[in-house]
């Protein structure tokens, strides 16, 4: 067909076909390669799909859609893997397979490019309520189907047990009374009611084994409905049904057993009556025959042979012990008989008997390999069950472990963060602290001796206040005390004052002691305080003007007393002196020179000079020239002279007081 | 006061002179009259010896100070010399 196409292109544009036809051929051959690939590798087709835009609509033209099973077979086991984890609360393991199978069609459906993500949480638990809800109502369902079952089963099972162990007492009774008949010597009345009473027996057997058979069938039926139970609540398939179905198939198997035992025993026991009534109708055959044998010897004895004993004669006896000898010798020969083919006879039965024995063994053997198989089933299924039981908890605690390891890791690690975290915190509080404490310090540094100055400062200016007040307060003390001496010498000198006319002044003790007080510490105030006249102090002094008062008189008396000295002092002297001073005038007052020569030692011109003095205020010189006096007007003017030089010395004393007080005084005041 | 004693002196003279003379002159009344038949001269004899009594105590008063001083040399000088001695 390519080259239908290609001849008559050829021919007529022959390089541009072949071109466009290589062309096509290739992308044809790339395509159909590449398709082929993909149907092949599917990881290829994936790859192709993810990169080539619209190639999965084209594969999936050609190839149909992606079969992704065996692209994800890590992926679902993955999944499944991780499933069961988010919804393994319970973890049943029916649900591994119902879930997974509901899983895998999950993960199916989305594409192989989707990337898996968990379930939420919620679905899951809704996915598992929901399920257990189901298996709750499946659960109940079944238990009460079972359980009713159970219980038909079981009533019928007791009542098929009952009616055969009614049926086994009432064979063993009617064995019992047979062997009874056989066995017993008795009278015919009783032996009659014996057979009644067998026969009731009987009857009782027969219609015992009847209901045992019927109750065995009943049961037998409520047994294989139960079993069809189990069998149908065993194909749900929900685990949690097991335990029930298992306790049921126990039960199932257990009434079995018991029932098969009650039967054994019922057929052994009917084997046993079998065999005691075979016996029995030998016994009686034999009877029978013996009766015949015995009635046709003496047809007229009755049945009842054995109380006949004295109605017997002779011949019967004889007949009958003939008889009875006829009867031993038959009995010998087949007793002979017998024995030769004892061993034949044991050996069939004997074979019979194992014929019989193997075939009630196989029976019995595959009765008990039944029960065996069941019950090892039973085991197995108990086993498995309990094995379940047993992972599930397993698993339960290895999870547990797990969470556990968990745990502990993540307290691990909260606790490694949580030192971590300390110690960088402590660290960086540490620092903080230091800095703070360092910051602090310095500023408390920095107050300290901030405070340390102005402390010192403050303490410095103290001590030079205080100095300076100490100073002040001794200068003031100082200038208190000149102060003080000086108000004392004022005091004294104006003591010196008071004295009136003709008065001396005030004794002075007070004011000296006063002067005295107030210079305590002054050796030279002391000194001179102490300097003065006794008299003065004692008595005080006169003042100048008194004394110049005194003067005035004394001076007449003087001069009337001129001439009187030590030896000149008779009456008529007196008389003399007298005469003199009225005739004798000098002047009132005369200034003395300034050097005295003998000429002015005249008395008169000595009161002349020492009025003058007087009377210009030089007390001193006055008593100067009075001392120059000598003789009677020396002892007149003796006391005034005292008396002026008491003045003298205290004025000079009190005034280098007061000039010392003064100069202390000044010294004390501070020039500004 | 010294210049007083001169005046006492003078009191004490005239006093002393006034009574001896006054007491001479008595006793020389009462003399005259009861021993010496009133004659006058046992008064003016009593005033006289009264006057001259008189005189001469006013006269020794006056120079008892002297005395004294003289006195009183002498005893200070004996005893610096009798000190004096006995050393």
């Amino acid at each position: 067909m390519l080259t239908l196409l290609l001849t008559p292109c050829v021919r007529e544009t022959g390089g541009a076909a072949k071109v466009v036809a290589a062309g096509l051929v290739t992308v044809g051959g790339g395509i159909g390669g590449t398709v082929l690939y993909a149907k092949w590798d599917p990881k290829f087709r994936s790859a192709v799909e993810k990169n080539v835009p619209y190639s999965d609509k084209l594969f999936g033209l050609a190839l149909g859609p992606a079969s992704q099973d065996a692209g994800l077979p890590i992926r679902k086991q993955d999944i499944s893997v991780f499933m069961l984890f988010p919804e393994c609360k319970e973890c049943h393991d029916h649900e591994d397979t119902p879930v997974t199978a509901a899983v895998l069609p999950d993960t199916e459906s989305p594409a192989a490019t989707e990337p898996l993500k968990e379930r939420p949480v919620e679905e899951v638990t809704a996915r598992l309520a929901q399920q257990d809800q189901e298996e709750q109502e499946i659960l109940t369902s079944v238990s009460a189907t079972l359980e009713d079952s159970l219980s038909n089963t079981a009533k019928a099972t007791l009542q098929a047990i009952g009616a055969q162990e009614a049926a086994l007492q009432a064979i063993t009774r009617h064995t019992h009374k047979l062997k009874e008949a056989m066995e017993a010597e008795v009278p015919a009345q009783e032996k009659s009611a014996q057979w009644k009473e067998l026969e009731a027996a009987l009857a009782d057997r027969t219609c015992a084994v009847t209901d045992a058979e019927t109750a065995l069938l009943k049961a037998n039926e409520a047994l294989d409905s139960l079993k069809s139970e189990i069998d149908k609540s065993k194909g749900l398939k929900v685990a949690s049904v097991r335990p029930l179905v298992l306790a049921a198939e126990e039960n199932l198997h257990n009434m079995v057993v018991d029932l098969d035992k009650v039967v054994t025993k019922v057929h052994s026991a009917q084997s046993e009556a079998k065999i005691v009534s075979q016996y029995s109708e030998l016994v009686n055959e034999a009877k029978q025959q013996f009766q015949r044998e015995v009635s046709s010897l003496t047809p007229e004895i009755q049945a009842n042979w054995k109380g006949l004993t004295g109605k017997l004669s002779t011949d019967d006896l004889n007949a009958l012990i003939a008889h009875a000898h006829r009867r031993l010798d038959q009995l010998n020969r087949e007793l002979a008989e017998q024995r030769v083919r004892e061993q034949i006879h044991i050996d069939a039965a004997l074979e019979q008997q194992k014929l019989e024995d193997q075939k009630a063994l196989e029976k019995a053997v595959s009765t008990a390999l039944q029960h065996v198989k069941e019950e090892a089933r039973l085991e197995q299924e108990r086993k498995l069950s309990e094995l379940r039981e047993v992972m599930e908890a397993e698993m339960r605690t290895q999870l547990r472990r797990q969470a556990a390891a968990h745990t502990d890791h993540v307290q691990d690690v909260l606790k490694v963060q949580e030192q971590e975290l300390k110690a960088d915190a402590e660290q960086v509080l540490g620092s903080k602290l230091l800095e703070q404490e360092t910051h602090f310090r310095q500023l408390s540094q920095e107050q300290l001796d901030n405070f340390t100055l102005d402390m010192n400062t403050a303490y410095a200016r103290l001590k030079g206040m205080e100095e300076a007040i100490d100073s002040h307060v001794v200068a003031e003390e100082e200038a208190r005390k000149a102060h003080k001496l000086w108000l004392s010498v004022e005091a004294l000198n104006y003591t010196l004052k008071t004295a009136d006319a003709d008065a001396p002044t005030m004794p002075l003790e007070g004011a000296v002691q006063a002067v005295r007080d107030s210079c305590q510490d002054n050796d030279f105030a002391l000194a001179l305080s102490s300097a003065l006249p006794e008299e003065s102090l004692q008595r005080g002094v006169y003042s100048e003007a008194s004394l110049r008062a005194r003067f005035n008189s004394l001076r007449s008396l003087a001069r009337r007393v001129a001439l009187i000295d030590e030896s000149h002092n008779s009456l008529y002297q007196y008389f003399l002196s007298y005469l003199q001073a009225a005739l004798l005038f000098e002047d009132k007052q005369k200034a003395p020179p300034a050097q005295l020569s003998s000429e002015d030692l005249d008395p008169f011109k000595l009161l002349a000079y020492a009025t003058y003095c007087l009377e210009h205020g030089d007390l001193e010189l006055a008593a100067k020239l009075v001392n120059q006096l000598r003789g009677e007007a020396r002892r007149v003017a003796e006391d005034w002279l005292t008396e002026a030089r008491l003045t003298l010395e205290t004025r000079q004393v009190v005034s280098l007081l007061s000039a010392y007080a003064n100069a202390v005084g000044l010294g004390t005041t501070q020039a500004p | 006061m010294s210049e007083k004693e001169l005046g006492k002196k003078w009191d004490r003279c005239l006093a002393d002179g006034a009574i001896k003379l006054g007491t001479g002159l008595g006793l020389g009344i009462v003399f005259s009259v009861l021993f010496f038949k009133r004659h006058t001269w046992p008064i003016s004899f009593g005033s006289g010896a009264g006057l001259g009594m008189a005189y001469a105590n006013c006269q020794n008063d006056l120079r008892s100070h002297y005395f004294q001083q003289r006195s009183e040399k002498v005893c200070k000088y004996n005893k610096t010399h009798m000190h004096l001695k006995t050393t």
